[in-house]
């Protein structure tokens, strides 16, 4: 096996196999849903208008299914993968438990947008009950949720064989970072899990008369708040990890890094009821908790851009620039994954400070289900971590392919269009918001409203928007296949080196505290207990009535 | 492990922001000026029309001068269409609906509810301008969702 270093070893075929196979599923879903995204800029603003054999809403929810949920948990599944086996490597047949995972996730994917692009699902993303789709719709969720947990099982294996072979190391840091993640979203995932399979598919088959609705919700934003740290953290793997490999600097702090992502795992998880502050049955004492605890997981994100900053600089004072110009003048912005991942951190600056107005919930009253919300997201999932992703990509395909980019240019093209798109469509978004325009609507006119008329002109900037994003998604498809498809020109050295990941500075070793998952795991548990007691209490001592839900579309 | 005096400082400042934007919203629930809406109010969502007062959905006067206004969410119309309040109104607002979730949004002021089948949502607002106050229903609920609004006339 070659060694690159004291941290990155090659990867074999077979383990390149199934990262790759991941990464196909994840740009089919880019593809898809990037198309239909484009389409409901263009039908929000009223400039198309759908055609009733493929209406707006089953769009919207091909949209944000293929995106929020599949495009991102397949990249990052297959890049926690490439994480792991690349820093412990230990080709082991445990990879068949990855690949049991993938097909799971596979079938599960397929399942689920088969009946979306059917017209049996339009319940968008969040599947609010009791808008009653297809059964098959809800076990491929359940599928593709429960596909990620053999991936978990896979490194938890392979990294008890590591520590078993050094005893008394820290864990590497990027599979430090995956565990995490993905410790996290095992937690959050048994929320959506039981809300799916104990809830939602003995419903959809008929066999209980009616649902909780408000149980689904607490259950489902038990699950949908963590969700987004676990695409964060999924950016945050290149952000730590391969952002300083790219500079050629080391890690700002082993440690730090390590803290960052324990207060994720601790604190992700006991929040999601900021999403409920308009719902009745959660009293007003849990939603200021929830606030609370929302307000504290700002901090390991403040952490993340400090180190980050500190990564500029190192490198700049390589190259003896200072000040604040100098280090962004002297940064390598030819190179389109280093591009890329720094305009995705600039975008996140935005997402962020959005993020902190929307956990107020003084704040929520006036955008809660607005286009605000709708802003918010692209310009965190779509823009930080999905650019993020997308650049990365740029320096895993020469390392999986063995193949030099089709176009480098062009490559730096697609990071830019982008960025620019996406800012773009998402603050014409949030002012759309600001000035009243409801979320998940096909068009507005609302019987020739004023308030709704003032709305358009950022309906077409959004609009604007949306196609230059889409023709980000054009230059990265010519990229990506022109790759794919051409001979192979770098030496097998040259490929493994495209994309490593960093070493900690010498003597910079994190305490041994900040090494045990299964203890930041159980303090995990025991402050959701603290965050949910209370309103799980107050909801079973409640009469609550199941509602027989219905089809509405 | 080292932490740079300046993170420090930058932690610091951060965790101080965060921590006043706790106490504020903790001074506005205690001070009871500002808290969620968190109505725990239950009702049979297959007997809504039969249930007083959501059967006659519309306004009324309390003795001691305020209102309160019943909203019933159906897909995909509110009911009533239309309603006149006099202006300076404090009216209280209980909403429900007979079938799926709605979102209940008077333009362009707080009221802002997640309606839920076998829940009442509550909310207060006083009407300081006349004219006209569209209602719109803002959370997905179908296919006629972009349709489903109403009007308040305050005069």
């Amino acid at each position: 096996m070659m060694v690159l270093d004291r941290m990155n070893t090659a990867t074999t075929s077979a383990q390149r196999r199934l990262i790759f196979a991941h990464l196909t599923v994840a740009f089919a879903a880019l593809f898809i849903g990037t198309f239909f995204g484009v389409l409901q800029t263009l039908s929000h603003a009223n400039a198309i208008q759908m055609p009733p054999w493929f209406d707006y809403y089953r769009m919207l929810t091909a949209h944000g299914v293929l995106l929020a949920l599949v495009f991102t948990t397949f990249f990052i599944t297959g890049l926690s993968h490439l994480a792991v086996y690349q820093t412990e490597s230990y080709p082991h047949r445990s990879i068949a438990l990855g690949w049991l995972g993938f097909w799971l996730m596979t079938l599960g994917t397929v399942m689920a947008t088969f009946e979306i692009l059917a017209g049996n699902a339009s319940v968008l993303y969040t599947f609010y009950a009791p808008l009653k789709a297809s059964p098959w719709f809800y076990i491929g969720a359940a599928l593709l949720i429960v596909g990620t947990w053999f991936a978990l099982l896979e490194w938890l294996f392979i990294t008890g064989l590591w520590r078993r072979e050094h005893p008394g190391e820290r864990t590497p840091l990027p599979a430090f970072m995956v565990l995490a993640n993905y410790i996290m979203w095992f937690l959050a995932t048994i929320g959506v899990a039981i809300e799916v399979v104990f809830m939602l598919i003995p419903w959809a088959f008929g066999w209980v008369p009616g649902v909780d609705v408000l149980l689904t919700r607490m259950l489902f934003w038990y699950f949908g708040h963590p969700l987004v740290y676990f695409w964060l953290l999924g950016a945050y793997l290149v952000w730590y990890g391969v952002m300083p490999a790219i500079l050629k600097v080391p890690i700002f702090s082993d440690s730090l890094t390590r803290l960052a992502f324990i207060l994720f795992i601790i604190l992700s998880l006991p929040v999601g009821i900021h999403h409920e502050f308009s719902d009745p049955g959660i009293a007003d004492r849990w939603k200021l908790l929830q606030t609370g605890l929302t307000l504290m997981v700002v901090v390991p994100s403040l952490m993340t851009a400090f180190a980050l900053f500190g990564t500029f600089e190192e490198y700049a004072a390589k190259l003896g620039k200072t000040g604040f110009f100098g280090i962004v003048g002297s940064l390598p912005w030819g190179d389109p994954a280093f591009a890329g991942i720094a305009l995705a951190m600039l975008l996140f600056i935005f997402g962020g400070i959005g993020g902190i107005l929307n956990a107020s919930y003084t704040l929520d009253s006036t955008i809660h289900n607005t286009m605000w919300v709708v802003g918010h997201f692209h310009i965190t999932v779509g823009g930080p971590v999905a650019l993020t992703l997308l650049a990365a990509t740029w320096r895993l395909l020469p390392a999986l392919t063995g193949k030099r980019l089709f176009s480098v240019g062009l490559a730096r093209a697609q990071v830019w269009l982008w960025f620019v798109g996406m800012a773009v469509m998402s603050f014409a978004m949030h002012a759309e918001g600001l000035m009243g325009a409801p979320r998940r609507v096909e068009h507005y006119t609302y019987g020739g409203s004023a308030i709704a008329a003032a709305w358009q002109p950022y309906s077409l900037l959004a609009a604007g928007g949306g196609i230059v994003i889409f023709l980000s998604v054009i230059a990265f498809a010519i990229v990506l296949f022109g790759t794919i498809f051409s001979r192979p020109d770098v030496t097998e050295t040259e490929s493994a080196r495209a994309f490593t990941f960093a070493l900690a500075r010498p003597g910079d070793e994190a305490p041994s505290a900040f090494d045990r998952l299964g203890l930041w795991t159980l303090v995990a548990i025991a402050l959701v207990i603290v965050a949910y007691a209370g309103p799980f209490y107050q909801h079973f001592s409640e009469h609550v009535y199941l509602v027989p839900g219905m089809r509405t579309w | 492990m080292h932490i740079h005096r300046l993170e420090k400082i930058f932690l610091g400042l951060g965790v101080i922001t965060l921590a006043a934007f706790f106490l504020i919203l903790i001074a506005l629930q205690v001070g009871e000026s500002f808290k969620p809406p968190a109505s725990s109010m239950t009702i049979d969502p297959t007997k809504v029309a039969s249930t007083a007062p959501f059967d006659r959905p519309g306004l009324r006067k309390l003795p001691n001068g305020s209102y309160e206004a019943y909203y019933v969410g159906q897909v995909f119309f509110w009911r009533p269409s239309t309603l006149t309040v006099p202006l300076g109104a404090k009216v209280r607002f209980y909403v429900t609906s007979t079938d799926v979730v709605h979102g209940f949004l008077i333009e362009h002021t707080d009221v802002n509810l997640e309606v839920m089948p076998g829940w009442v949502s509550t909310a207060t607002h006083v009407f300081r301008h006349s004219g006209d106050h569209l209602i719109v229903c803002d959370q997905y609920c179908g296919a006629g969702h972009a349709d489903m609004f109403a009007h308040i006339v305050v005069k």
